[in-house]
């Protein structure tokens, strides 16, 4: 029972909120993290240590910008499904590190390739 | 031949019909003739779907590109070995291999009980042929195997590079066998419960299926833990990704069911949990399956959001209320006669065990589910990450390890306190020791958790090595026999104990090397050029030159690693990176080699102290400017050019490419680790494993003979005194 | 081809199926449920009382425990053996 009760409480305060681009762009509260998930945007960059992308909506075009250091995942790619860690900074999403996860579009189980 | 397989689905969809219709006649009127038909109707779906099965695999072998799964995941420049694994690389294929496997296991277990549980095993047909039923229509109305694509593709996709390792090619399987296995004992729970047959016979008829299903589904999530350590660029193995979780689920209920069932068997005590036990493995079994191809959840495992997730929702749901209807039903009759006698008893701990465990599960549900809980309590979806799952797992996994190292030790029924406390002398000192000496190395403060695992583990090993010891002295002295003869038939002789015990001993080395490869690795992501080093943890790291290789799939550009440490050499590593090209033909005949799939080649040294784990990323953005003007090239002399011309051209190119890569290479990202014990997560499997085995070996029935004879002559003895 | 193949595995299908159902089909003696049950108990019984011997030998129960715990079981054991005598006289 006790159990149960940790469980709820800490799971509520230690959550953090998905949404989409649309959403986040139609406000987020900055210092907050959200697990942001959509699409890749074609026209990302990456220089070696920063990779700057926009990801949009799954069913639509609005998209939000990303700024994400750490290891680029190996699936990342134009079109692909992430999931990502951010919070809002200034105009831009800062992505956290490790938590930026391509899905595989195989149709088979596809690898998690945090980075 | 596609027709042939299609017509075998059918054909299996029409039997397993019949054999529900005739296995519950037969368990009604008690006509032993519809019975059998039952059984046989098992029997015949599995020789069926085998076929099936076996016109899909060798569609793949030959890659016959008129198949659409076959022109979808493999091609025929795929190596023999993915192609034997082809099948269950795609949603369709992987439904037909968990069907066939059930219908294997089923016919197993039906024949092997063929002449007991006559009351049971009818209704456990009915709902092995309901399980199969439901599969098998999921291939013949909604999504089949065996469409074809007229005319057929010149080539096919190939198979994704990622899924190319061994590892990747029995995960499937051993997790499908480890779910099908599950549903072997919830099917003869089911029928006990109707037929009210609820005393401990069909635990026992089910329990090598049982012990089957827990290792099978184990090793199969190993191997995907291994597979990401090994194949992915990221380093961890695990990261409580809800597909990860639902495999995770009923692998714990099934462990705590393997040790409540014990105590039914041996008190009568306990019933209604262990039903509930095994009807919620199977369950979550089934869960599991249809978490991978849902879609419900944010998961990098996912399929995607498919049109099976509707049945296999109402599926699931069709099973819940079955087996909480079951339960209410027969709930007066299951009430047990026995009591807990005491506290300090084995029965006790082993209850203990099984809060432990189901109190996990429940994390991992709870966890796994929130998006959609906290979706339908809030309106918003929300997810937990890593960081939440262990701080409830860690504590509740020392515990687990703990009462595995304090359950041997008490006795059944009632134990003393003073014996408890004499007993625990050797195994307490040895988690002493282990205390002095980390403390002694230093630093165990930082890191609590996993001091306690450490301390924990001792315990354990010193609890094990307690009992063997005692128990190859009392076969000594019972039976006058050299060491190693007593200790080989002190196992023979109490396989389930022994091998219980193993199992005990390879968890907590596992959990021993979580622990430290967790608290105590180092990561650095660095940015390297040629000669430069990197100091990880006690390690350096040179980067010596850029590597590179091409062939007829791939370019790979990596690099050489020089490991040393404290000047002596421990170590030289090749990480590269393997660029695939992709199929589009939009992309540039060079620029599509980086455009498609990549994956990482690992440079791993494993130790048993230390695995050194190096992962590269090349920069090919220095390249970009040759590739477009590759590109360029290419597509202006397109129609001017034979396609043999062509492809010798681009095969020149591509070396070229990266013969400048080797030998100008601009710096690289590297993600370099250090992490303690991870080899002794392996090796804790094996071991575990082992004591399964050791477990589940079959007795020489002279050896179960002699046992009873010999206590029957005792008792007789009783019985005329009586 | 195809169509031939497909007749003749569910021909064989069919007929595994219909096999117990065929007139003259031996009917099996009916197992004693009850009886199997009182096997299973016994042998439980067995085990129970090997593994206090166990437990006493390698320590874990005090002499007077174990010889307590060991009539305690045989008593329960000479009852199921009991109980199936009295199914098999």
């Amino acid at each position: 029972m006790l159990l149960a009760g940790g469980l709820v409480y800490t799971s509520f305060s230690a959550s953090s909120e998905v949404k989409e681009p649309s959403q986040l762009a139609a406000g987020a509260a900055p210092g907050r993290t959200y697990k942001l998930t959509g699409k890749v945007v074609a026209g990302w960059h990456y220089d070696g240590k920063h990779l700057l992308f926009r990801v949009r909506d799954r069913g639509g075009p609005i998209s939000v910008p990303v700024r994400y250091t750490g290891v680029k995942p190996d699936p990342f790619r134009t079109g692909r499904e992430v999931i990502v860690d951010v919070h809002k900074a200034g105009d831009t999403f800062i992505g956290e590190r490790d938590t930026l996860v391509t899905k595989c579009p195989s149709k088979f189980k596809a690898e998690k390739q945090p980075g | 031949m596609p027709t042939l397989g299609r017509a075998c689905l059918i054909l299996a969809l029409a039997i397993a019909a019949w054999g529900i219709a005739a296995s519950i006649h037969g368990a009604r009127s008690g006509r032993r003739g519809w019975v059998s038909s039952g059984r046989h109707a098992v029997y015949a779906v599995a020789a069926v779907l085998t076929i099936a099965f076996g016109v899909l695999e060798l569609a793949f072998l030959r890659t016959d590109l008129s198949n659409v799964l076959v022109a979808n995941h493999s091609s025929t420049t795929t190596p023999t070995f993915y192609k034997f694994s082809g099948p269950w690389s795609s949603q369709e294929g992987s439904l037909l291999l968990w069907v066939w496997l059930l219908s294997l296991w089923s016919s197993g277990a039906l024949y092997l009980t063929r002449r007991r549980l006559r009351d049971v095993a009818p209704w456990a047909t009915a709902v092995l042929l309901g399980f199969a039923t439901f599969f098998v229509s999921l291939l013949v109305f909604k999504t089949t195997p065996f469409a074809i694509t007229n005319p057929a593709p010149p080539e096919g996709a190939g198979l994704s590079p990622l899924l190319r390792h061994p590892s990747m090619m029995m995960h499937p399987p051993m997790l499908y066998s480890g779910y099908t296995l599950f549903t072997v004992p919830f099917a003869f729970a089911v029928g006990a419960l109707i037929a009210g047959r609820l005393g401990a016979d069909w635990i026992k008829q089910t329990r090598a299926f049982t012990l089957a299903a827990w290792a099978c589904l184990g090793v199969g999530i190993v191997l995907g833990a291994r597979w990401s350590y090994s194949e992915l660029g990221w380093g961890g193995y695990w990261a409580w990704d809800p597909v990860e979780n639902a495999s995770l689920m009923p692998w714990l209920t099934g462990t705590a069911f393997l040790h409540s069932a014990m105590i039914q068997e041996k008190r009568g005590m306990l019933r209604t949990w262990n039903l509930g036990l095994v009807l919620a493995s199977g369950i979550l079994a089934v869960l599991g399956t249809f978490l991978v191809r849902s879609g419900v959840l944010e998961s990098i495992h996912a399929f995607g959001a498919s049109t099976l997730g509707v049945p296999f929702l109402v599926f699931i749901g069709v099973l819940v209320t079955m087996a909480v209807g079951l339960l209410v039903w027969r709930s007066r009759e299951l009430r047990s006669e026995n009591r807990l006698d005491s506290l300090l008893s084995r029965e006790s701990i082993f209850l203990l065990n099984n809060l432990v465990l189901v109190g996990m599960c429940f994390v991992v549900f709870w966890g796994t589910f929130f998006p959609l809980i906290s979706e339908a309590l809030t309106g918003e979806r929300a997810a937990v990450g890593p960081p939440w799952f262990d701080r409830y797992a860690a504590p509740l996994a020392i515990i687990l390890v703990l009462l595995s190292g304090i359950g041997p030790v008490i006795a059944w029924r009632r134990a003393t306190w003073a014996n408890a406390r004499r007993n625990f002398v050797v195994p307490v000192s040895a988690a002493g020791l282990c205390a002095l000496t980390l403390v002694a190395v230093g630093g165990p403060a930082e890191r609590p958790r996993a001091f306690a695992m450490f301390c924990a583990a001792a315990f354990v090993l010193g609890t094990v090595g307690q009992e063997l010891f005692r128990g190859v002295r009392a076969r000594r002295a019972m039976a006058s026999e050299s060491l190693p003869v007593a200790l080989v038939s002190l196992v023979r002789r109490n396989q389930r104990r022994y091998g219980g015990y193993t199992v005990h001993v390879g968890i907590a080395v596992v959990f021993v090397g979580i622990a430290a490869s967790t608290a105590f690795n180092s990561v650095r992501d660095v940015r390297l050029s040629p000669g430069d080093t990197a100091r990880v943890k006690g390690y350096d790291l040179t980067y010596v030159r850029a590597t590179s290789e091409v062939n007829s799939e791939k370019i790979a550009f990596g690099a050489v690693l020089d490991v040393r440490r404290d000047g002596d050499h421990v170590a030289t590593l090749r990480p590269s990176q393997s660029y695939y090209p992709s199929l589009d033909g939009s992309l540039g005949a060079l620029g599509r080699f980086f455009e498609g799939e990549r994956t990482s080649e690992v440079g791993l040294r494993a130790g048993m102290n230390r695995d050194v784990w190096t992962a590269v990323e090349p920069n090919t953005a220095p390249l970009q400017k040759l590739i477009d003007e590759g590109d360029r090239r290419f597509a202006a002399a397109a129609g001017k050019l034979a396609p043999e011309q062509a492809s010798a051209l681009l095969g020149a190119a591509v070396r070229a490419l990266a013969e400048r890569y080797r030998r100008d290479p601009p710096p690289a990202n590297f993600r370099l680790m250090v992490s303690p014990m991870a080899s002794w997560i392996w090796l804790g499997v094996m071991i575990a494993l082992a004591g399964a085995l050791i477990a589940i070996w079959p007795r020489p029935p002279s050896a179960r003979r002699e046992l009873s004879g010999a206590y029957k002559a005792r008792l007789a003895r009783e019985l005329s005194r009586a | 081809m195809e169509i031939a193949l497909i007749a003749l595995v569910a021909a064989l299908a069919v007929a595994l199926v219909a096999w117990p159902l065929r007139p003259g089909a031996p009917v099996e003696a009916a197992e004693d449920v009850e009886r199997a049950a009182l096997e299973v108990a016994k042998e439980a019984k067995y085990r129970e009382i090997r593994d206090a011997e166990m437990d006493f030998r390698t320590g874990k129960l005090s002499e007077d425990d174990y010889r307590a715990l060991d009539r305690a079981l045989r008593a329960e054991a000479v009852e199921v053996l009991r109980k199936l005598d009295e199914r098999s006289g």
